[in-house]
């Protein structure tokens, strides 16, 4: 089984995040720029007097695919790298991905998703 | 025979240059404050008052204000057109330069007041409704007030009231008439319970630098020749905003974080409130117009949100408050002593001078308000003063203008 990890996290912890997954062997993933809040709501900011609320923080949102053995340590890793302890830390969802192509190659499912030195090398040795 | 002398022309000329290039800089001030769908329509109702202004100062706006006085009130009509308006100098105003430097120096002046006004209805105001709100603006409110504190023969100016460079004509009238016009136009949808949160806060941080250099044509040049005045006003000019600056970072620090944004807002009032005096007293004066003026347009603002009153960049807290303030102070700090032409304000023993300040600033806000009422209320009537909700929502600058800011 293929899963899909997305990750929401600070803008300020993508440099810890890479450099903890590239530790377990996760080479590929993209990112995007994503604006929203939790159950806080946002944050305040100051304005010219004072302070105004403001709702739609931005974060980064990782996604990244792999074979659904490597699920728990990735999503260990990206935890202990990114989290602070305090509100705003972001959230994590695992989706079941139906199939995976890779351009390039037209490889398919669990072929299309290794890479030389990837997690799942780095796990069998 | 009036003698045009170089040195003098050639300041005015750099002034009026330096004026001009205010108005493209509010536009940017204002446009860096409200949300991305509207940039391109907040930067236009600043830059199109450039435009507009420019022909009506032409055709009558300039003999409105400075044509000889029909009985105090407003200009007669002899400069329709800029007709006589040349290199002669126009020795009531100023002996020393062509009267057209005179009147073109001016103009800039009538061409930034009405584009101030702009921050109070940004991101609703309809467009076609906004052009015909600036001619009758510029012809019912400016014209008159500009003829009755600067003109010669003028009601105010008759009194002796004291307006360096435009405290009164300029940002009272600007400040109050923009309190009127949002209360009329009513809030923008959302407010205030959404957040409005600035697009481009480095638009307003350029906008201000750019403002306070031009604010040395708007002061320095209101001495409509290079010479110690010149030079007094601009000194004044830079300690007020350098003060007021200081005073707004201190206030927000103590509220919350020192906001950029409340630091060049702050440099903006203290120029603003210096405008009327800068002339007319020292350098140490200055700080403490400049230092007042910040706490006064802090607390107003404060005090025009608990209202939940949409007047959406503050315009009035800003120019109107800072304008009032710096009118009064001219009455207390004025002095011969810096200026000969000039009065002794209160503080140097002559307490006529503050009363004359403030009949003057409480006439002019009377009127100011009350014409731009009218105004507003027959063009909502006739024409309607804000866009449908739809296009509202979408943004001004798809709905009114057809373009975005960025792709």
């Amino acid at each position: 089984m293929t899963k899909k990890i997305e990750a929401i996290i600070r803008e300020e912890k993508l440099n810890d995040v890479k450099d903890a997954l590239r530790a377990i062997g996760i080479v590929g993933m993209n990112v995007c720029e994503v604006r929203g809040h939790g159950r806080q709501g946002g944050i305040v900011l100051a304005g010219r007097t004072g302070s105004y609320q403001v709702d739609m923080l931005p974060r980064l949102q990782l996604n990244i695919v792999l074979s659904d053995k490597n699920v728990d340590r990735t999503v260990d890793a990206i935890c202990n790298a990114t989290r602070s302890g305090k509100p705003g830390d972001g959230i994590i969802f695992v989706y079941p991905v139906d199939e995976v192509i890779r351009i390039r190659t037209n490889e398919r499912g669990h072929e299309a998703l290794m890479y030389e030195g990837d997690i799942d090398t780095v796990s069998e040795t | 025979m009036s003698q045009v002398n170089s040195g003098d022309t050639a300041w005015v000329l750099i002034a009026t240059t330096l004026v001009l290039m205010m108005t493209p800089a509010l536009a940017f001030f204002y446009g860096g404050m409200v949300r991305k769908k509207n940039v391109l329509s907040t930067l236009n109702l600043s830059f199109i008052v450039i435009a507009v202004v420019s022909i009506e100062w032409v055709l009558y706006g300039y003999t409105i204000a400075f044509g000889p006085s029909i009985g105090g009130l407003f200009g007669g009509p002899a400069y329709i057109g800029f007709n006589g308006v040349g290199n002669v100098p126009n020795p009531t105003y100023a002996a020393t330069i062509p009267h057209i430097v005179f009147a073109a120096y001016q103009m800039m002046f009538a061409v930034i007041t009405p584009a101030l006004i702009t921050g109070a209805f940004v991101e609703r105001v309809r467009f076609k409704t906004f052009l015909v709100f600036i001619i009758l603006w510029s012809t019912f409110v400016y014209g008159p007030v500009a003829h009755w504190v600067w003109g010669e023969g003028g009601l105010f100016h008759s009194l002796g009231v004291l307006d360096f460079a435009g405290g009164t004509v300029v940002h009272v009238t600007a400040g109050f008439s923009a309190l009127t016009f949002a209360y009329v136009i009513g809030e923008r949808k959302g407010y205030p319970s959404s957040s409005m949160e600035p697009s481009n806060i480095p638009f307003t941080v350029l906008g201000a630098g750019l403002l306070w250099a031009g604010w040395f044509g708007f002061n320095g040049g209101s001495a409509l020749a290079a010479n110690g005045y010149a030079a007094n006003a601009i000194v004044t000019s830079n300690t007020a905003a350098a003060a007021s600056g200081l005073v707004w970072m201190f206030l927000s620090w103590r509220d919350n974080k020192p906001s950029v944004l409340g630091i060049v807002t702050g440099a903006v009032v203290g120029l603003v409130a210096v405008t009327p005096a800068s002339g007319f007293v020292t350098p140490m004066a200055a700080i403490v117009i400049g230092g007042v003026a910040a706490v006064i347009s802090y607390y107003a603002i404060k005090l025009r949100q608990r209202m939940k009153l949409d007047e959406s960049l503050d315009v009035w807290a800003c120019h109107g408050m800072g304008g009032l303030w710096g009118a009064l102070a001219t009455g207390l700090f004025a002095s011969k002593a810096v200026n000969p032409s000039g009065a002794d304000g209160l503080f140097y023993g002559n307490p006529g001078q503050f009363l004359v300040q403030a009949i003057t600033v409480i006439v002019v806000i009377v009127f100011a308000m009350s014409v731009t009422f009218v105004i507003t209320k027959v063009l909502k009537r006739i024409m309607g003063l804000r866009v449908d909700t739809n296009s509202e929502e979408v943004g001004l600058d798809i709905s009114e203008h057809g373009e975005r800011a960025y792709s």
